[in-house]
C-alpha cells in the first residue's frame, strides 16, 4: 500500500514514471488516438463520500453505469482518506520530536524551540512548556494521480467536498481550471435556495456554466 | 467611555448601536454612487429569504405571493427616497402611468441593479390596455437560482414585482405585479453556449418580464387627465 500513487507522499510513483522505455509507451498511445477533448470528466463528492455530481464532456466516451460511478466515488473516498494518513515521513517526523520531547523532559533543560521548528508538520503532540506548537497543514491525500490515458486531480475543499478533474495527460493549468470550477460550484450551487447540502447536484446554471467554461478550455487547444 | 455604552444599550432594549454612535439614519440620503453592496452578500442573503418562504407553501402561487409580500414595503419607501434624490426640479411624483414606469425603469433599477431595465412595452392585446410590461433579460435576484424542474412555473423574481408593487401602489397607482420567465429554460444544457442564438430567448435564458396590471380605476384616472 505504501507505493501508492501519492505524489504529495513523496514516494516512488513519479521516479518510475520517468523510466524512458514507459514514458515512451505513453506517449504514443497518446499521439495515436489523439483525443480532441482536454477536460474529460467531473465528479464531485460530498463529505460522506457519496457521488453528488458527475459529467463527462466530449463525445465518443465510455461510460459506467449509474452504480458503478457511485462505487468509484465511494472507493476513490476511502482511499483518500487511507492516502492522507499514509506518510512514513511524517510518522518519522513526529516519532523523532516526541522521543527530543522526552529527551528534554529527563533532562529538565532548554526549550523545544529547535524541535517544533524542525517538526514542521509533526503530530499534534505540542510541548507545553516551550513556544507555541505551529499546527500542521491537515494530510491533503491524494492529489494527482496519472496514468496513460488520463491525469486525475482531486481537490479537498475546506469541509472535505472533493472536486475529482479527470483530463488527459499533457493538459496544463489544471489548477486554474479546478479553481475556476470550485468557484462556479460556489457560485451556482451553494447561492441556490433549492440545493439541499450534501444532496446531488441538480442546478441548470451550474452545468450550463459549467459547460461553457469546460467548451472553452477544449476549444482552445 | 466604557461605562456610558452599557448604560445606553440598558435605556433602550431591542435596538443595537454601532460603537461610533452613528446609525444608518445619521447618514446623508443622498450618498448613491458609493453605497454599493456585495453581490456575494446578497446572493446567500437572498438564498436564505426564498428558503423561508417556501416554508410550508401549499402551491408556487402561494410561495411568488410571500415573495412578493416582502419585497412591497421596499417599494414603498424606496419611492420616497427615490424621489429625495432627484434633483429638486423634477422631484414630484408622478402623474401618468408611463412618467411611472419611467422611473420604476431608470432611477428604480439603476439604484437597485446599477442599470436600467431591458425593456417597457405596452400590451399589444387590445382588450388588456391596463397591462404594462418591465423587460429584465437577466435580474440580479435571480443570477444564481436554478429553479427545480417541478417548481418551472417558478420566478424568484416575484420578490422584485413586489417592490414595484410598492412603487405603484406608494404613488396612488394601484396594481398587480407579476414576474414570469420568458427564457427558454428546457434546452439549456445542449443548445446554449459557443453558438449565439440570435433571438433574445437563447440569449438570456433568465429573462424575465415583470407584468403590471393596474387597476381599473387608474385607467379611468389617466383617461380623464388625458382629455384635460
Amino acid at each position: 500500500m505504501s507505493s501508492g500513487p501519492c505524489r504529495k507522499a513523496g514516494l516512488g510513483w513519479s521516479n518510475w514514471k520517468k523510466k524512458p522505455e514507459l514514458r515512451r509507451a505513453g506517449e504514443t498511445s497518446v499521439e495515436n488516438g489523439l483525443p480532441k477533448w482536454a477536460v474529460i470528466a467531473l465528479l464531485i463528492i460530498n463529505k460522506a463520500g457519496g457521488l453528488i455530481y458527475n459529467r463527462t464532456f466530449g463525445e465518443g466516451l465510455n461510460q459506467l453505469n449509474s452504480n458503478d460511478y457511485l462505487v468509484l466515488a465511494g472507493t476513490f473516498h476511502g482511499v483518500h482518506a487511507i492516502t492522507a494518513r499514509l506518510n512514513p515521513l511524517r510518522e518519522h517526523q513526529a516519532a523523532h520530536f516526541y522521543a527530543q520531547q522526552q529527551q528534554q523532559q529527563y533532562s529538565a533543560s532548554g526549550s523545544l524551540g529547535g524541535a517544533s521548528s524542525s517538526g514542521g508538520g509533526g503530530g499534534g503532540g505540542g510541548g507545553q512548556g516551550g513556544p507555541l506548537p505551529s499546527r500542521p497543514e491537515p494530510p491533503s491525500g491524494l492529489e494527482v494521480m496519472e496514468t496513460e490515458n488520463f491525469r486525475l486531480q482531486c481537490f479537498n475543499t475546506q469541509t472535505g467536498t472533493k472536486f475529482l478533474l479527470f483530463t488527459d495527460t499533457m493538459q496544463a493549468n489544471v489548477d486554474v481550471a479546478m479553481r475556476k470550477v470550485y468557484e462556479l460550484y460556489a457560485d451556482y450551487v451553494m447561492k441556490n435556495p433549492f440545493y439541499q447540502l450534501e444532496m446531488p447536484v441538480r442546478c441548470d446554471m451550474f452545468d450550463r456554466k459549467l459547460n461553457s467554461y469546460i467548451r472553452e478550455i477544449n476549444n482552445s487547444r | 467611555m466604557s461605562s456610558m455604552t452599557p448604560n445606553k444599550g440598558k435605556e433602550q432594549p431591542g435596538l443595537r448601536y454601532p460603537s461610533n454612535g452613528k446609525t444608518i439614519y445619521h447618514r446623508p440620503l443622498n450618498r448613491s454612487k458609493t453605497s454599493e453592496l456585495s453581490q456575494a452578500s446578497f446572493a446567500y442573503l437572498f438564498s436564505e429569504m426564498v428558503q423561508y418562504a417556501s416554508k410550508r407553501i401549499e402551491s408556487i402561487q402561494d410561495l411568488e405571493k410571500r415573495l412578493n409580500t416582502q419585497g412591497h414595503p421596499i417599494g414603498l419607501k424606496l419611492l420616497d427616497l427615490l424621489l429625495h434624490r432627484e434633483p429638486a426640479r423634477t422631484q414630484t411624483r408622478p402623474l401618468t402611468i408611463i412618467t411611472l414606469l419611467h422611473l420604476i425603469k431608470q432611477q428604480l433599477w439603476t439604484h437597485l441593479f446599477g442599470r436600467a431595465a431591458d425593456g417597457l412595452e405596452k400590451s399589444s392585446d387590445p382588450a388588456r390596455p391596463d397591462e404594462y410590461m418591465i423587460i429584465d433579460n437577466e435580474p440580479l435576484v435571480n443570477r444564481y437560482i436554478s429553479v427545480p424542474r417541478d417548481m418551472s412555473q417558478l420566478n424568484c423574481a416575484a420578490f422584485v414585482a413586489g417592490i414595484i408593487e410598492g412603487v405603484c401602489d406608494g404613488s396612488a397607482f394601484p396594481a398587480r405585479v407579476t414576474a414570469h420567465s420568458v427564457g427558454k429554460q428546457q434546452a439549456a444544457p445542449a443548445a446554449d453556449g459557443g453558438e449565439d442564438g440570435g433571438e433574445g430567448k437563447e440569449m438570456w435564458p433568465g429573462r424575465t418580464v415583470f407584468l403590471v396590471k393596474f387597476a381599473p380605476e387608474v385607467l379611468e384616472r389617466e383617461s380623464f387627465l388625458g382629455k384635460g
